[in-house]
């Protein structure tokens, strides 16, 4: 079993497609949808995939022939060590505990845990995260 | 026999390289170990630190003379407007003026860390022109090694304690708290606590007009008490204050400043502060100077306010120690709410170590203030009222 952790950019003709359920159905995959942000006119999904390497990439590849944007999620938000001063006040916004201050009072950032909801970027005093696309 | 010392014997000892300096940290385990009596005998000097966000704060610059000369009446700095009704080239700019370009994303703080950093920044100057100062207009680029002076002067730093902000509405609160999350998500807290400065010296024994510090990376001084200094908050029965209190009126010379100790910011939806570092060397006088400075943080404590209420006022949900701050949570109405800081920690140990360094390197003396600040003294509000009403 393995686990990716993905961003899915959806389009407005695709919105009304239940494409989780063709993951679960036709891959066996596991999603656990992380943050979802769905208007109108687009949507935006942010979702782990657990399930066997070669049927994640099939899921992947079957985003992709429906449109979806497919984004990988990692190495999204950076912290510029330079900029940061350990202030913490990024940890205070951080809901799922991917930034958090350590023993040492240093500020650790744990990719794993992050859900992209990018609260942290404007949270933080100095300008030190960033988002890279 | 109880331990005394003075000014004069410390600083012999700082000078021939002899005194023994701990920081603010480190004198918590010698006391518990070895008592306040053996630890005042041993120790001379405590060092503090802390590194947080404070928006009092700004710097006087004075350009220096063109040719012909110009009485500055409006003054921007990388667009950012300073204050120049004052001498003809002398400004002050404020940490938390906005740039009138940027906005939110530059302002005075922003010079200020730019001009330390050594990089150039645009001055523009306008004037009405008189006979002695016939200019009405400058362009031109400066930095701080071609101004003639620039020192901050920062009318309140380095509080005595400070509230822990949490917001209990539906809607997020921007803040200079940092980011509220609605319905108690998040409480963040802002102090240095058993590093800070004031917290450590509770009744400004040693910590008053004329003390030397450290500030931003060189030597400052205490230059007056800070604004809404308030002496006369609450206290715990160990001294120490229960919300904010004291605070410190600091100036030092900018061109000597470090940006490791300074840092613009800007807090969302907010506006622009700067995250200052202050450290100051306690003398150890006598045992109470030990014991008070051995304070750790579960013995401090602070408010929690609730900050979606728009008022000076605010409602509080009672009190928690630092220990339990900084233990990433607290219980508030029997909910855990996830803690957060504002100012660095790590910084201020920094800070309280650098501090120790030159002490002990008999680079930084201690100086005794030329006058303490009375203890009397309150902070007074600021009531509308009709011209007649007054």
């Amino acid at each position: 079993m393995a686990k990716k952790k993905i961003v899915l950019h959806f389009p407005e003709e695709s919105i009304e497609k239940p494409l989780t359920y063709h993951l679960v159905k036709d891959y066996d995959l596991i999603p656990n949808i992380l943050r979802a942000q769905i208007d109108e006119n687009e949507g935006m999904l942010v979702m782990d995939l657990e399930g066997a390497p070669d049927q994640i990439q099939k899921g992947i590849a079957f985003l992709k022939e429906q449109n979806v944007g497919i984004q990988e999620a990692i190495k999204d938000i950076i912290v510029d060590r330079e900029r940061c001063v350990d202030c913490g006040s990024c940890t205070g916004v951080c809901r799922p505990g991917a930034l958090t201050m350590g023993s040492d009072w240093k500020l650790a950032f744990d990719q794993e845990k992050c859900v992209f909801c990018q609260l942290c970027i404007n949270a933080c005093p100095v300008r030190a995260i960033k988002v890279q696309f | 026999m109880a331990v005394k010392k003075t000014y004069e014997e410390i600083n012999e000892k700082i000078r021939r390289g002899e005194a023994v300096v701990v920081t603010a940290e480190e004198i918590i385990d010698i006391v518990k170990d070895e008592g306040v009596a053996k630890a005042a005998r041993k120790v001379d000097v405590i060092t503090t630190g802390t590194f947080g966000p404070m928006c009092s704060t700004g710097a006087f610059i004075n350009f220096g003379h063109s040719d012909p000369p110009i009485r500055m009446a409006k003054v921007w700095l990388n667009d950012v407007p300073a204050y120049a009704g004052v001498a003809a080239v002398d400004a002050y700019i404020g940490a938390t003026e906005l740039s009138e370009v940027l906005g939110m994303a530059y302002g005075g703080a922003h010079v200020i860390e730019d001009l330390i950093a050594g990089k150039k920044v645009k001055l523009v100057a306008k004037s009405y022109g008189t006979d002695c100062y016939p200019r009405k207009e400058i362009e031109t680029y400066i930095n701080k090694d071609v101004i003639n002076e620039a020192y901050l002067f920062n009318p309140r730093n380095a509080y005595q304690n400070y509230a822990v902000a949490v917001n209990s509405s539906a809607r997020i609160l921007y803040t200079y708290m940092g980011t509220l999350l609605p319905r108690l998500g998040n409480a963040t807290y802002c102090s240095a606590s058993q590093l800070s400065p004031l917290i450590n010296d509770p009744f400004y024994r040693t910590i008053g007009i004329g003390t030397r510090v450290f500030l931003a990376g060189t030597q400052g001084y205490v230059a007056w008490q800070g604004t809404q200094f308030n002496p006369q908050q609450a206290r715990g029965e160990n001294g120490v204050p229960l919300s904010p209190a004291g605070t410190l009126a600091l100036i030092g010379n900018l061109k000597q400043m470090n940006t490791d100790f300074i840092r613009a910011a800007t807090f969302h939806n907010y506006g622009t502060t700067m995250f200052v570092g202050v450290g100051v060397p306690i003398p150890v006088l006598d045992e109470d100077i030990v014991e008070k400075a051995s304070i750790s943080d579960k013995d401090i404590y602070t408010t929690i306010v609730d900050y979606s209420v728009p008022q000076r006022s605010k409602p509080n949900f009672g009190r928690v120690s630092y220990a339990e701050l900084r233990s990433g949570k607290i219980e508030i109405n029997g909910k855990q709410v996830r803690t957060a800081p504002i100012s660095s920690y790590t910084r201020a140990r920094k800070i309280a170590e650098t501090l120790k360094t030159w002490v002990k390197e008999g680079k930084f003396f201690v100086q005794q203030p030329v006058e303490t600040f009375k203890l009397g003294q309150s902070v007074k509000p600021l009531e509308i009222v009709t011209e007649e009403e007054i």
